[in-house]
């Protein structure tokens, strides 16, 4: 039992840089009182030209590079390719299909995940005995580099989606199981027992005492389970697939063309933010009552 | 949901006449500690207490910080089960929670994902009352204890005397019997509280709950009750003295304290509680220095 709490505290501690990246934004009205100790902060807008003005110096110093030889094209690519390919894959309409494609598979392995962590969360926060019986398993689980499963999904589950939904889902599962198994745990011991004396009987506390103390604890790891779907989906494309925008690098690498590989990632990159953000829309609608201070 | 136990149905048992019991000789008392002990391993937080709330009756146990009082609400409540002795509900022993009592705990109790109206019909909820008649009713309760209108907001968005207000809806709203009251109001500021304690005497006036109500405020017990209890200082706490408070009714808490009967019983209740005060600060001062 102590093991698995041990575990949960190393996952609070992962969670935690997607919690203050979320709280980043609320920063700004905090500031008028720093203005006058430190070095003033540019306004909001100020602050995004600058931004975009690092992103520029940077791909011209790139462009520079690559251009006066300094750097070789084979190996670094050329930023004016990189945009060409990345246009043409999008005039052509080629890209669609593969972003598709991980898009779902990031969406099914997120929902699977979830439900299956709610549930084994749920069971092994009620029940002790198994959670006692299990926990070396789940410590060794948790422990495990997951990615390593995908050779074994592709053997299962072939080159289709299948295998990428199921490494998605051992990777959103214990992100989820973790944060469901610690609500179930910690729930506030005087709303338990008020709930008793207005009369709830044990199903009655699991659906209004359980389930909503846990999925509050599951809100809160939404970036990270997402994240984590979309990891899963790219690295099992990336291992073997015929679909997918891990598979478009996978191709790109396979015949030398870094141009490709560097336009994948930005493609990744643009998608995982857009994923982040749909998250942080569906995470303002769903967390109504703030459950925690 | 059952509001079971019904005080006519099962055996009767009497326990050894303690206190002024023999006054309730005829029907049962709404709650009774018979002989009462409760150890939390090799420490014995209550031990041999007896006592009783009559059927109507408004009782305040009273004593120093850390000597067990909500230990023997919650043994009354059926949350927790006594070592040794006893609990009876109107004349019938206790198994399991007490259906009878609703329970105003010391900390916040409140679903702080439901809001004020849906954590005020929690128990019709558990009860299967139909969701409009509950919701009418819910909202009778927010208006009963000043909250009309506040009815859609989160426990967070409310202060800690609107919150206290909005627990008091969701026991009372159940109608049970007995009310079990932990120092309901310490935590609010002294304004808020004569007006909440006023409230509470009200409701109680209307509706006539047998309650047991625990507080370290002496001048709070005094105001509010029929009867206070004085425990002694922990550990095997056990009840030493109790008060008959003939203050007529109604009372307005605030001004009660001013009247000479209520500062001849503060001093009365205050020299029998003082001991237990200084034996219980004794014992912290040790520990502190320990
Ligand atoms: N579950 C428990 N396990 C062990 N000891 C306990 C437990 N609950 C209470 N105690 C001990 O029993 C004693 C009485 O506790 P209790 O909470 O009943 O005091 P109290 O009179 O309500 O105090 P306060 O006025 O501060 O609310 C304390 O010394 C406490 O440490
Ligand atoms: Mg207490």
């Amino acid at each position: 039992m102590s093991e698995i709490s041990a575990n949960l505290r190393t996952d609070a501690v992962i969670a935690d840089p997607s919690a203050s990246g979320r709280t980043a934004p609320g920063r700004p009205a905090a500031r008028p009182q720093r203005r006058s100790r430190r070095r003033a902060m540019p306004g909001p807008i100020v602050l995004t030209a600058l931004q975009a003005a690092l992103f520029a110096a940077l791909i011209i110093a790139w462009y520079a590079l690559v251009r006066s030889k300094a750097l070789p094209v084979f190996f670094f690519g050329d930023p004016v390719l990189v945009f060409q390919q990345i246009v043409s894959w999008f005039v052509t309409g080629e890209i669609f299909v593969h972003l598709a494609t991980t898009l779902i598979e990031t969406l099914l392995a997120f929902l699977l995940g979830v439900a299956s962590g709610i549930g084994i969360g749920l069971w092994l926060g009620l029940s002790p005995l198994t959670a006692a019986l299990f926990d070396p398993y789940i410590k060794a689980l948790n422990a495990m580099p997951r990615v390593i499963l995908g050779p074994i999904f592709i053997v299962w589950f072939g080159l289709g989606i299948g295998s990428k939904v199921a490494l998605g889902v051992t990777l959103v599962f214990f992100v989820v199981f973790f944060n469901v198994f610690q609500g179930v745990r910690e729930v506030n011991p005087v709303i338990l027992a008020n709930s008793r004396m207005l009369g709830a009987n044990r199903r009655q506390l699991l659906t209004t005492v359980y389930i909503p103390s846990a999925l509050s604890w599951v809100f809160s790891s939404l970036h990270m389970s997402v994240g984590m779907a979309f990891v899963g989906a790219v690295v099992g494309e990336y291992l073997g697939s015929a679909r997918g925008v891990g598979y478009l690098i996978l191709q790109a690498e396979a015949t030398f063309d870094v141009n490709a590989v560097f336009a994948g990632i930005i493609v990744l990159t643009v998608f995982a933010l857009v994923l982040d953000l749909a998250v942080t829309l569906v995470e303002k609608r769903l967390i109504v009552g703030k459950p925690k201070s | 949901m059952t509001f079971g136990l019904q005080p006519e149905a099962g055996p009767v048992r009497m326990p050894a006449p303690v206190g002024d019991l023999s006054a309730h000789a005829g029907p049962p008392p709404a709650l009774l500690f018979d002989h009462v002990s409760v150890r939390f391993g090799a420490y014995t937080a209550v031990n041999d207490a007896s006592l009783h709330v009559g059927d109507g009756e408004f009782v305040s146990i009273v004593g120093p910080t850390g000597c067990g009082k909500s230990t023997l609400l919650n043994v009354a409540a059926g949350l927790l089960e006594p070592s040794e002795g006893d609990i009876c509900v109107y004349g019938r022993s206790l198994e399991g929670i007490n259906a009878d009592a609703g329970y105003l705990f010391q900390a916040d109790a409140l679903m702080p994902w439901r809001t004020a109206l849906s954590n005020v019909i929690t128990g019709l909820e558990y009860a299967g009352t139909e969701r409009k008649a509950a919701e009418r009713l819910g909202n009778e309760w927010l208006a009963r204890v000043g909250l009309s209108g506040h009815g859609e907001r989160f426990p967070h968005e409310m202060s800690g005397g609107m919150r206290k207000r909005v627990a008091l809806a969701q026991t009372l709203i159940r109608d049970p019997k007995i009310v079990l009251m932990d120092e309901p109001f310490s935590a609010l500021d002294v304004q808020t509280r004569v007006l909440m304690e006023n409230e509470l005497l009200q409701l109680w006036t209307t509706y006539r709950k047998s309650v047991l109500f625990i507080t370290h405020d002496l001048e709070e017990a005094i105001s509010l009750s029929d009867r206070v209890i004085i425990l002694s200082a922990g550990p095997s706490t056990h009840p030493i003295a109790e008060f008959r408070i003939d203050l007529p009714r109604p009372r307005d808490v605030a001004e009660i304290r001013m009247t000479p009967r209520f500062v001849e019983l503060y001093h009365q209740i205050w020299d029998a509680m003082k001991e237990e005060v200084l034996k219980a600060y004794e014992r912290n001062q040790r520990k502190l220095a320990d």
